[in-house]
């Protein structure tokens, strides 16, 4: 091979190792996006069914029922709809009723809302900015605790 | 009255940092000696102004002076005097001063160890490191104060409780000088191009600070993975929060450069790709930094945030990007490539190692960024998950480490396929059969992540002995670049190892105990025997004392704790641990249950988890044993730089 054959073909399989590589990158990115809904956009059936997505609101106050082992029940809300969570595991050190939470999970068949990850954030005086955002929209002049 | 001295003092260390960026850049263009001769005074005032401004600030928290608003906000008298100190940069304006004495820092090691460099291009460097530093002062000083006064108060918040452990005095600084680190090699390639010679000597001058700097990053994320298994409280080790991802793209250009850095000096090849690289590693450092601090972004990392600090540091990132690509859009046409390479060659090698790096650090930037553009486009609230990462990874890991395990056995400028297949076939076979039987050893079958990821250790590891073992020389007369390749290499397979193995294997459940009752996970039997109440100097906490047995043999007796903060009110979680090489066995309490004294807790079972950060400790030590290879020691004596052909001839 002559060198300059040799650079193109240096070229060409490099070319065709990062076009191989953007490929990957947005099929992966395109089947793991997960969306955010607010309780409101859950009830008017605008979140998918079966499909992983992340809910978030205020932890309504004396909704959290303990189950069996560690299972736990509560209700978050954007203070205009309200949505049942189930989950199986501990709650996070800043879970509280009354202060925010975003729930990563899909709906089941009969439509419960079955948590897969409870977050709630690193720092007492903090709220997740989703549900900031969730209560501004619902409810203008809200202030978040 | 001592805030107004840190105060003043941060003033004029921005006025020195910009005398430094301008005085000896100006000087050294007009052939001015007496403006060059003034770099090295000039960095060292930025550094003591910094210094003095930063002892100050320590002071502050020392005496609890509740009428500076930073101090108010992240400390507290009741706070131990160690995390008084720490807790400095604890929030975000201390943590930004940290960062321009990083800079300081380095700027003056630079001009301490610089010996063999020419004046003229030490003192270009120095002003380009000055005006980095003036960029960010004055942000400090515009937009995050720390000295700006409140009325006194009675008593302060409290640092995050969080924050109050060992990992917050090594972490932040060890990230910080490595971020900050990456601005040597950047201010050695704009240096280089002002002066229009990007010939081999920059990159002789710019590659052992790079490896520094590197070492740092390499340590400092490997301790924050250490830090957030055992204080975020539930055993994760990467969560791929974009503050993570915001330290690991530097890391991973950093990776790439310093293997282009090589090529460059051994052969003068991909010069200007090496510079677009020194450029693109301090880059992706300062959207890091901008990453962090602007708040932009919600993560675990993410405390408080301002839009107006957002904008000045994109702004100070464009100013800085887009003037050195403009320099490097004028002087690259000079840059003649010398020299040619077949297909199989080390050069390939090293090729295909910066494309993966390269095509990494952007999946992670897409990854990190695309919910911020989703968001502003308005096409959604997205969030991109570990999934993702996962999927992308993966693939490219495996190609890395295809690259990797030839990679040192390669030879400069052409190799034949068969001389490869000889020195490598025992290492392939070996890798393969190790991948294949090591699963065995777990049971449950032949999982296909663990024998890949397996067969990715084994053969870079295999690989990387077996080019060691044919330099035919004892180890003990290896060069410093010997060690380090072999170093390098062997750590990532050993954090490869863990990935996979703590990634296949490892074991959780979330459980029910009462006094008494207990658990069986992977052999092992959890019994939790009580938990009582206990004080500590600025908290409250449940202790909880399970007992570990296997079968007759007891284990260890484990000491979970859940505290309660008393300023901030806040409940922290610290996991109670039994370390091993082979096995962490690992307990966190989660809540209380019911009356008869029950809580739920969370116990897992995490084979060969030490090895991720022992790997990252490997890593850091080749980085070290390059930087310290006996030609930069030469080369700071004499001043001379080796011709490639010789360097060539004498270290490969």
């Amino acid at each position: 091979m002559k060198p300059r054959q040799r650079r193109l073909l240096f070229v060409a399989l490099a070319v065709a190792g990062v076009a191989l590589a953007a490929v990957m990158v947005t099929r992966a990115l395109q089947s793991n996006l997960t969306y955010y809904y607010t309780p409101t956009q859950v009830a008017n059936h605008e979140a998918p069914q079966g499909r992983l997505f992340r809910v978030g609101g205020l932890v309504k106050k004396g909704s959290l029922t303990r189950k069996d082992n560690v299972g736990v029940e509560f209700t978050v809300t954007d203070l205009h709809t309200d949505l049942a969570i189930h989950y199986q595991g501990i709650l996070p050190d800043l879970f509280k009723e009354e202060g925010g939470a975003v729930v990563r999970g899909r709906l089941d068949g009969s439509g419960r809302f079955v948590a897969e990850e409870v977050m709630a954030k690193h720092d007492a005086s903090y709220v997740p900015p989703e549900v900031a955002a969730t209560l501004k929209q619902t409810t203008p002049g809200a202030t978040p605790p | 009255m001592i805030p107004e001295l840190g105060h003043f003092s941060l003033i004029l260390a921005l006025v020195m940092a910009a005398l430094l960026g301008g005085v000896p850049l100006y000087g050294s263009f007009h052939g001015q000696s007496r403006l060059v001769a003034l770099a090295k005074p000039a960095a060292l005032a930025m550094w003591a102004y910094t210094f003095t401004a930063y002892a100050c600030l320590t002071y502050a928290f020392v005496t609890d002076d509740f009428s500076v608003r930073y101090v108010v906000e992240t400390s507290s008298a009741q706070l131990p005097l160690f995390y008084k100190v720490t807790g400095v940069w604890g929030a975000h304006e201390g943590s930004l001063l940290l960062w321009v004495m990083a800079l300081a820092s380095w700027s003056v090691a630079v001009s301490v160890f610089g010996g063999g460099v020419p004046t003229q291009v030490l003192a270009r460097v120095l002003s380009v490191m000055g005006l980095i530093g003036a960029g960010f002062l004055l942000f400090i000083l515009l937009t995050s104060n720390p000295f700006e006064r409140v009325p006194m108060q009675p008593e302060g918040r409290d640092l995050n409780p969080l924050l109050q452990d060992f990992g917050l005095a090594v972490h932040p600084p060890m990230l910080y000088m490595g971020y900050v680190g990456f601005s040597v090699a950047f201010a050695f390639a704009i240096a280089a191009m002002l002066g229009g010679r990007l010939d081999a000597a920059w990159v002789r001058w710019a590659r052992p600070w790079t490896n520094v700097a590197w070492v740092f990053l390499t340590m400092g994320i490997a301790g924050g993975s250490w830090w957030a298994y055992y204080e975020l409280g539930w055993g994760g080790w990467w969560f791929w929060d974009p503050v993570e991802n915001a330290s690991l793209m530097p890391w991973l250009l950093g990776t790439a450069l310093l293997h282009s850095l090589a090529v460059s000096e051994k052969r003068g090849l991909f010069k200007a790709w090496t510079v677009l690289l020194a450029i693109g590693a301090f880059s992706f450092s300062l959207l890091g930094t901008f990453l962090v601090r602007s708040g932009v972004l919600t993560s675990v990392h993410a405390f408080a945030s301002d839009p107006g600090r957002g904008v000045f540091i994109l702004l100070f990132l464009a100013t800085v990007v887009g003037s050195s690509l403009l320099l490097f859009g004028i002087r690259a046409p000079r840059l003649a490539t010398t020299g040619s390479f077949s297909l199989l060659s080390r050069e390939t090698g090293l090729f295909a190692n910066n494309l993966i790096l390269l095509v990494m650090a952007f999946a992670v930037l897409l990854g990190t960024l695309f919910p911020l553009l989703s968001d502003a486009l308005a096409l959604g609230k997205i969030s991109v998950g570990p999934p993702y990462f996962n999927t992308v990874m993966t693939p490219l890991m495996a190609a890395l480490a295809v690259a990797m395990g030839a990679g040192l056995a390669l030879r400069w400028r052409q190799d034949q396929a068969r001389r490869l297949a000889r020195v490598l076939g025992l290492p392939l076979a070996v890798a393969l059969l190790t991948a294949v039987l090591a699963p065995w050893a777990f049971g449950a079958g032949l999982p296909g992540l663990a024998v890949l990821g397996l067969a990715m250790a084994g053969w870079i590891a295999f690989g990387s002995i077996a080019w060691a073992v044919r330099l035919r020389k004892a180890p003990w007369r290896w060069s410093g670049a010997n060690w380090g390749a072999l170093l390098g290499h062997l750590g990532l397979a050993v954090t490869l190892t863990g990935v996979t193995l703590v990634s296949v294997y490892s074991q959780a459940a979330d459980v029910r105990l009462e006094p008494g009752q207990s658990h069986t996970l992977a052999g092992y039997a959890f019994t939790l025997q009580g938990v009582e109440q206990t004080q500590g100097d600025n908290y409250q906490a449940y202790r909880g004392t399970m007992q570990v047995t296997r079968g007759q043999d007891r284990i260890a007796v484990l000491h979970p704790e859940k505290r309660v903060y008393n300023v901030e009110s806040m409940p922290t979680t610290e996991a109670g641990i039994d370390p091993g090489l082979f096995r962490d066995l690992f307990v966190a309490l989660g809540e209380p249950l019911g009356e008869q004294g029950g809580w739920s807790v969370r116990i897992q079972y995490k084979p060969f988890v030490r090895w991720l950060w022992l790997g990252g400790l490997l890593m850091a030590l080749g980085g070290a044993a390059g930087a310290l290879d006996k030609r930069y020691r030469r080369l700071r004596q004499t001043g001379d730089v080796v011709p490639p052909s010789a360097a060539l001839a004498q270290g490969a």
